[in-house]
């Protein structure tokens, strides 16, 4: 009895320690969010010091956009994601309860498209979106993330709605329910917690994402990972607005991704791991 | 909503003596078009503009444009740059691979014992991967990696050794630390459900013939992984492959090119270079690529699908 105890303290200890080492990176970050410029910079580092959220303010209200960025953010990544739930749902719903002989071929063929290196593809999307007028507004990059994850969106609605109960449904359709009531008042209340964990998944990559982003925004159109990425720009450092601004940044994914953590796994496996 | 549910649930009596009367069919093949045309224009159209230019001379600076043959491949296969960065990618994928999938199941194993606060410690495990990767090369490069005023020179000093300029003297190992502190909690997060999966009577069975927690490791729970781990390495490489932004915020691929890879290569004949032409070969040279690794991706996930 004493041995597991003892056991159990041990791994605690070495599980603790490895957690917060390889957390470490984002408390530092935290903590340098808190100093001021002068502060953040010190050697040795301040482990100790009366915490300002001055940075926060600056962040916010300062000249820097952080809110426009922001709000540009949330705009593209719950618009992209509601617009590839309102595609792929029926699309879902059909290779779902529907199959046919090349549902299989169709999905992975989706999935396919997935593995087109962006940079692949960069030339081509930029000379359309410059004669287009899309490049640095918003809703172009909106597009191009729909259209990213919408195989990912697909396929996750998929796996879920396989574990319906076809013939809830089906019943549904006896009792001469339309395909869109069927669809709306049967299967999206079943498959609620399988659509959210597949929304959550598509916000956390479209909010993440920094390779269209950055070549396809300005300043008009830029979402967070571009307003962090002007803190690269070599004069004054500024590490105490860049962790305030950090952090500010990261916050609302890293709740969003803690709570989806179950399903995210079958999510970004594609279903080969359950 | 609520009432719906049980009215239908009642209906399984008549339903199968309905079935053959039929419900109306819904319209399946008009459900799955947006989908299917969105996706079928996204993948092929830029795909085609793409080899198009591949064999054009077209430069945005250049008015002049014409069928060129293979003149943009024969440029780009002769670009020192070219060579440098295939092999920067190489490195980059293989290092982080190791690094990664070696760790994450160590970790994995580590989460699947019983010890306080499991779940907090495994949240803070996640967490990098939920970091934005602008977010996650600021923060190295300044606040850890910064000869002078990061932490680990500071680290460093106070043991009496020089601190390292990490992004001037090895810019590939930096970004090499940083890519694999970004996706070990994805490799740990998919093998800690892998391994969470594992039937504990073949553990209590192993256990029971004598099985210590190294064989118990090796002959028991590899060989569970093995799969798992064989998905972690393809779909890790296919992101791998294509790094961009920790290496725009943090070297711009130098000094020289010691940290370009493919992507940023492409980018900067595309985006720098103005060589439309150019940059589509790097391109259909990186589309060849990331096609091989997911041939073998897309052989093992057909198997696990059941549609």
């Amino acid at each position: 009895m004493n041995r597991t105890v003892r056991k159990k303290a041990i791994t605690t200890a070495v599980a603790w320690l490895v957690a917060l080492l390889i957390f470490f990176p984002i408390i530092w970050m935290g903590l340098a969010s808190f100093k001021t410029e002068i502060e953040a910079v010190a050697t040795p580092p301040r482990l100790f010091f009366s915490p300002t959220l001055e940075n926060y303010r600056d962040v916010a209200f300062g000249r820097a956009n952080y809110l426009h960025c922001a709000f540009n953010s949330i705009y593209v990544s719950f618009g992209s994601t509601a617009l590839a739930l309102l595609i792929a749902v029926p699309a879902a719903y059909a290779m779902a309860f529907f199959p046919t002989g090349r549902t299989k071929d169709m999905l992975l063929w989706m999935l396919s498209t997935k593995f087109m290196p962006a940079v692949g593809v960069l030339v081509p999307i930029y000379l359309i979106f410059r004669d287009t007028g899309l490049l640095d507004v918003r809703f172009g990059l909106l597009v191009v993330y729909t259209l990213v994850n919408l195989p990912i969106v697909v396929w996750m609605l998929f796996s879920f709605f396989k574990e319906v109960p076809p013939e809830i449904l089906e019943a549904g359709r006896m009792d001469g329910a339309h395909a869109r009531d069927e669809v709306l008042l049967l299967l999206l209340p079943l498959a609620l917690p399988g659509i959210a964990s597949t929304a959550l998944l598509a916000i956390i990559l479209s909010w993440n994402e920094a390779f269209w982003s950055l070549n396809l925004t300005g300043p008009a159109a830029a979402p967070l990972t571009y307003y962090i990425a002007s803190f690269s720009s070599p004069e004054g450092l500024f590490w105490a607005k860049l962790s305030a601004a950090s952090t500010l940044a990261i916050a609302p994914i890293l709740v969003f991704g803690w709570l989806s953590q179950k399903q995210l796994v079958r999510g970004l496996t594609f279903g080969a791991v359950k | 909503m609520g009432t719906a549910l049980p009215q239908a649930a009642a209906g399984p009596p008549r339903r199968f003596s309905l079935m053959a009367a039929g419900g109306r069919k819904p319209p399946v093949a008009a459900m799955k078009l947006p989908a299917v045309g969105l996706l079928l224009a996204w993948s092929l159209i830029p795909l085609f503009m793409t080899l198009w230019f591949s064999f054009r001379h077209f430069n945005l600076l250049d008015a002049d444009r014409y069928f060129s043959g293979l003149e943009n491949y024969k440029y780009l296969l002769t670009d020192d740059a070219l060579v440098a960065s295939v092999v920067n990618t190489l490195i980059l994928v293989v290092s982080v691979l190791i690094v990664t999938v070696g760790l994450g199941t160590l970790l994995a194993v580590l989460l699947d014992q019983d010890f306080w606060g499991r779940g907090i410690a495994r949240v803070l495990i996640i967490a990098p991967f939920f970091v934005m990767p602008t977010v996650s090369a600021l923060v190295w490069k300044n606040l850890l990696m910064h000869p002078v005023n990061g932490l680990f020179g500071f680290l460093l000093r106070s043991v009496g050794l020089q601190a390292i300029d990490w992004f001037a003297d090895y810019p590939l190992t930096a970004i090499i630390i940083m890519v694999a502190w970004q996706w070990l909690p994805f490799a740990t997060l998919i093998l800690l459900t892998s391994v969470q999966a594992l039937d504990p009577e073949r553990k209590e069975a192993a256990r029971m013939d004598g099985a210590g927690p190294i064989s118990m490791f090796f002959f028991i729970i590899i060989p569970h992984l093995a799969r798992s781990i064989g998905v972690v390495i393809m779909i890790e490489m296919l992101f791998l492959l294509s790094i961009f932004a920790e290496i725009f915020v943090t070297t711009s691929g130098g000094p020289g090119n010691a940290s370009t890879n493919l992507p940023f290569l492409i980018y900067r004949y595309a985006l720098l270079d103005f060589d439309v032409g150019g940059a589509s070969a790097g391109g259909v040279l990186a589309i060849v690529l990331a096609n091989i690794v997911a041939m073998f991706l897309m052989r093992s996930l057909a198997k696990t699908i059941e549609a």
